[in-house]
């Protein structure tokens, strides 16, 4: 029992904000956020970006080309707007998951959420559905694997819940999987393959503004629960006993948990595919820079990711004429600067 | 694993003699597009295709001696095909990573030949030796390429002893591809007309210059806007679609061409301004690609007169009725070749024609 004292003495330590390091990230991500704005494969002046935000924000006369605006208020500004909530939402769900099985190998699809919404959006393109209903399927896809899941964990009473939670987890997500192969082999191989093969692969290449209006509601839903039980998460993490000894309500809180961070990477995944890897890795990158204190690791995970999503989307969209898609990029440009994070010997992982 | 020559000989010797031994008819070599040298029967009464481009060029020269389909036809293709093929069983793909068949049904169809049509590298050459081998039925495989048309006829007419038929087919082919290419050669290249290819359900998939999937594009006398992918299937971005601002549009799915005047995101592209996005029409097999097969014959004659409309002066639904009648073996009424097309373009209202 003397790990809970030294634990909450060690996030006392660390928990004084360092003002300066905030701000310089907030106005790193708005040079990021800039440069995505104006960088593309539709060229757009300088002063022809500047005009046109002048315009949607200050009301000032416009007068470029109708394109150009297209680009940047149609194409540019939504995709942006995505992968700055998408990158968010994926990293703080990551982060509350890692913490909730204390088990630094979990990421945001643990329950079967990517799994289930990869079947619902495999379904709809294969039954030639437009795109809503195949996000919506996508959806409904993902909530619907994660309460499957949750009802096993509650129906099995016999072990630590948490165990039970992540294996029952690992065989929803395996029968899913083996419905998405099935839906391949039906599929036809010239038209449907394809178009499910680049789906499960993730991009943000055609998000509208529309998505990003129909997604953001519920990825805010999600994030609200999180950040605000941020300091609980820190007992959370110490194991169930530890955190009743402390007052914690498990029993509540989980749920709660699960349901936030299920519902942001349930959104997510249905408006721009599986985009992998970046729950896993930016929580860690956080954890690395920060320590372990929830308090702060949340908002530096929402921070991290949402610029990390950015890079990836600036570097998927200019790298060529092809789009790469994002989850193998966020796996390619993740992974090495992570291995090189933790074997540069930054601070602890507990 | 590739068969050794060794073990591929023996099973070959061991065909013949079970064909010898069943009393059956005489064997003779036949060699295909690949190279490989096979023994067939001296009759072939039943023809399995290995995947669907096989099974509409199967379909076109012999639909008498088809022993299946790949894959059921549409119930909306039905009546665009000849009644006989109809109803025949699906057996799946024989090859290929996506293999589906189950190779004791495809033992039960009994058919004495498969045929493939598409790529002739080593892999597809390898996969067949293995097929050939597992089922102890000759495998043939036959050049997919659009250009290679009248050639692929002329080798399975060979193997299926249909040669006047297949050289019948094989000379429209040609004649076919000769007339489209005289009309459009008169067209300087910087006046051919900017192709995007929409594919997926968001229409940002692509098939870029080189690959199978466009090979129509330039063929009808365009240009693929798409140039540097590497000859595959690929996503884009709708900024690279508003870039490329391409004059014409083809895609396959008449609800993506539907939407796009409503879509901020390619309202402003050229050709959805100017009304040329077409749908290829898709029964009973699709004109443009999915499977780019011999299918493509009619698409290509479809593309070439809607990028050079003042070239192609003969309606639509006639050169429709003479190509279906030839090839898929059905008589349309002209009410049938007209909704296969469409509405006419030209000088009509703007908006998603076939």
């Amino acid at each position: 029992m003397s790990r809970v004292p030294a634990a909450a003495e060690t996030i006392r330590a660390r928990s004084r904000l360092r003002l300066p390091a905030a701000l310089l990230t907030g106005l790193a991500l708005l040079a990021l956020t800039a440069v995505a704005l104006a960088v593309g494969k539709y060229p757009v002046a300088p002063a022809d970006l500047a005009a046109i935000l002048g315009h949607r924000l200050l009301g000032l006369p416009l007068r470029v080309p109708a394109t150009a605006e297209t680009v940047v208020m149609q194409v540019r500004l939504p995709r942006v707007i995505a992968a700055l909530v998408v990158g968010a939402a994926l990293s703080a769900a990551g982060a509350t998951y890692q913490g909730l099985f204390r088990n630094p190998l979990v990421s945001p699809d643990i329950l079967g959420v990517s799994a289930g919404a990869g079947l619902g959006a495999v379904l709809g393109i294969y039954l030639g559905l437009p795109v809503a209903p195949i996000q919506a399927l996508a959806f409904l896809g993902g909530l619907g694997a994660v309460a499957a899941v949750y009802g096993v964990g509650l129906a099995v009473r016999r072990h630590d819940p948490v165990l039970t939670l992540v294996l029952a987890g690992v065989a929803v997500g395996a029968v899913l999987g083996a419905g998405i192969s099935l839906l391949k082999v039906l599929a036809d191989p010239y038209n449907q393959l394809p178009a499910i093969t680049f789906w499960l692969l993730g991009s943000l290449s055609s998000v509208t503004l529309g998505d990003v209006a129909a997604t953001l509601p519920m990825l805010l839903l999600g994030l609200v629960p999180l950040v605000l039980l941020r300091w609980r998460m820190n007992l959370m993490s110490l194991g169930d006993a530890e955190a009743r000894a402390l007052g914690v309500e498990t029993r509540v809180l989980r749920p709660v948990l699960i349901a936030g961070a299920t519902l942001i990477t349930a959104a997510a995944v249905a408006m721009t595919g599986v985009i992998g890897w970046i729950g896993l890795i930016v929580p860690h990158v956080a954890r690395l820079l920060v320590g372990p204190d929830y308090r702060r690791l949340l908002p530096a995970s929402l921070v991290l990711g949402a610029g990390y999503l950015v890079l990836v989307d600036l570097i998927a969209r200019n790298l060529g004429t092809v789009e790469v898609p994002l989850g193998i990029l966020t796996a390619l440009v993740g992974a090495p600067f992570f291995l090189w994070l933790l074997a540069s010997g930054r601070r602890g992982f507990s | 694993m590739a068969p050794r020559p060794a073990r591929r000989r023996a099973l070959t010797a061991a065909l013949i003699l079970l064909l010898a031994a069943s009393g059956g008819a005489a064997a003779r070599p036949f060699t295909d597009a690949a190279g490989r040298t096979v023994e067939l029967s001296e009759r072939v009464g039943r023809v399995l295709a290995a995947g669907p481009p096989a099974a509409v060029l199967l379909y076109t020269l012999a639909p008498d001696l088809m022993a299946g389909w790949v894959s059921a036809p549409h119930p909306e293709a039905l009546p665009f095909l000849a009644p006989r093929t109809r109803a025949l069983p699906a057996y799946g793909r024989l090859t290929g990573r996506g293999g589906t068949a189950n190779v004791e049904a495809v033992l039960t169809a009994k058919p004495d030949l498969i045929v493939d049509s598409g790529s002739l590298g080593p892999t597809y050459a390898s996969l067949a030796d293995r097929v050939q081998a597992q089922t102890g039925i000759p495998y043939i495989l036959l050049d997919g390429s659009f250009a290679k048309t009248p050639e692929a006829y002329r080798q399975l007419g060979a193997a299926l002893g249909r040669q006047s038929d297949a050289d019948a087919l094989a000379a429209e082919a040609q004649s076919l591809a000769d007339t489209v290419d005289r009309a459009v050669a008169t067209v300087p290249e910087d006046k051919r007309p900017r192709v995007y290819y929409a594919r997926g359900p968001r229409g940002l998939e692509t098939g870029f210059a080189g690959s199978i999937n466009t090979e129509l594009v330039e063929a009808a006398g365009g240009r693929n806007v798409a140039q540097d992918g590497g000859g595959r299937l690929g996503n884009v971005s709708p900024e690279q679609v508003l870039a490329w601002n391409p004059d014409v549009i083809v895609t396959l799915d008449p609800a993506f061409a539907a939407g796009l005047r409503a879509d901020p995101l390619w309202r402003d592209v050229r050709a959805v301004r100017t009304g040329r996005v077409y749908v290829a029409p898709l029964q009973p097999f699709p004109w443009f690609d999915a499977p780019p097969g011999v299918n493509r014959l009619i698409g290509l004659r479809w593309l070439a007169a809607r990028l050079h409309p003042d070239l192609f002066p003969q309606p639509m639904p006639e050169v429709v009725r003479a190509f279906y009648g030839r090839f898929y073996h059905v008589d349309l009424d002209f009410g049938q070749a007209d909704a296969l097309v469409g509405p006419t373009p030209p000088g009509g209202p703007p908006g998603p024609a076939r």
